[in-house]
């Protein structure tokens, strides 16, 4: 975690903040942000194939946020004790519409994907990244 | 005192991380999942005020903003394979985005939810603080809308590879896509932890799926008055 590259982070956080106030967006800031730095980070490889230190430290702190993600929905996830009524009184079309939702979207999601990979692999003869326990990172 | 629900949530992220370690590292096992239980019940049992927790937990969801931006690395860096699936990525953005907002409407009513569970329910799969600016604008309850888009993304994240595993879909573009929209952040960081390209396409999924379902859930929303 370096501190320029935090500093990165911070500024394209806001500056998707800023644009989202003064274009009424409505994206968050961060996923704005996010945009931002994946154009800068894109035209900066394009022009030279060097990296400096600044730009390894950022690879370095999005790879340690990313890899602990998870840790950050904890606390807005604990706010779901103050929800307990609904959930009380609603369980089952709450349950029904999470769970039916979630693996409709997952599907529908995957399988448009998975056909649009293969119509394109079939003109020609491409290798797929597949998605084998072997690949799997050490996290 | 200031710290202690920090280290609260810390420790239990840990130990979650432990227990699903000592399960083979089984998805159902999801560290998030069970941290928010452990820590929910200590909040509970302790009598203590969720605002009180939120204020010294704020640290660690604050981190949420720069995380989403970091996003932004492994996206960089796979950008001329997304560049070459565009058409693929826009169509199966759509059809997972409408698929999500449509079923968890419809679902909702069919079991005779009513219609505030229902606008809390549209925008869950869009990333948390979309999912809650969306909610508020549509008449949604924010709160519960939070709670549920990180259920989905448990959900998502606990059910996802097994479950496209089983149609025999073993691409990680299509894995880390569908992860991103069906379980933004939550089901992207499983991804993320394996495999770059999954991450990139989980980035690009929770980035199109949050603008969508910015765009479309107002115009769901109109369907049940």
């Amino acid at each position: 975690m370096t501190i320029p590259a935090f500093l990165i982070l911070l500024a394209c956080q806001l500056a998707g903040d800023l644009l989202r106030h003064t274009l009424a967006l409505p994206i968050p800031g961060p996923v704005i942000g996010m945009s931002i730095l994946t154009v800068v980070l894109v035209f900066r490889a394009e022009r030279t194939t060097s990296k400096s230190s600044t730009v390894i430290g950022l690879e370095r702190t999005a790879e340690t946020l990313i890899r602990n993600m998870g840790l950050l929905f904890v606390p807005a996830g604990v706010g779901i004790i103050t929800e307990m009524g609904a959930l009380r009184l609603q369980w089952l079309p709450m349950a029904a519409g999470l769970i039916g939702s979630t693996l409709l979207s997952l599907l529908a999601t995957g399988l448009v994907m998975h056909w649009s990979i293969h119509r394109r692999a079939a003109g020609r003869s491409a290798v797929v990244p597949q998605a084998t326990e072997r690949t799997r990172a050490k996290a | 005192m200031q710290v202690s629900w920090l280290i609260v949530t810390l420790g239990a992220y840990i130990l979650g991380d432990a227990l699903q370690r000592a399960c083979g590292g089984s998805a159902l096992a999801n560290p998030v999942l069970a941290a928010i239980i452990l820590v929910a019940s200590i909040v509970v049992v302790s009598g203590t005020d969720y605002k009180v927790f939120a204020t010294q937990t704020q640290f660690v969801s604050f981190l949420l903003g720069p995380a989403t931006v970091a996003l932004a690395v492994p996206l960089a860096r796979s950008v001329w394979l997304v560049w070459e699936n565009l058409l693929g990525v826009g169509l199966a953005v759509l059809a997972g985005s409408i698929s999500s907002i449509g079923s968890g409407i419809g679902l909702v009513w069919l079991f005779g939810g009513s219609r505030t569970i229902a606008l809390a329910m549209a925008p869950k799969a869009a990333t948390t603080p979309i999912a809650v600016a969306v909610s508020s604008q549509v008449g949604g309850v924010p709160a519960l809308t939070a709670a549920l888009a990180i259920l989905g993304g448990i959900l998502a994240a606990a059910l996802g590879r097994k479950l496209l595993t089983m149609l025999k879909i073993d691409d990680w573009r299509a894995h880390g896509l569908a992860a991103g929209i069906a379980g933004s952040g939550i089901a992207a960081a499983q991804v993320a932890g394996r495999n770059e390209l999954g991450a990139a396409f989980a980035a690009l999924g929770i980035g199109l799926n949050g603008l969508i379902i910015g765009l479309i859930a107002p115009a769901f929303v109109q369907l049940w008055k």
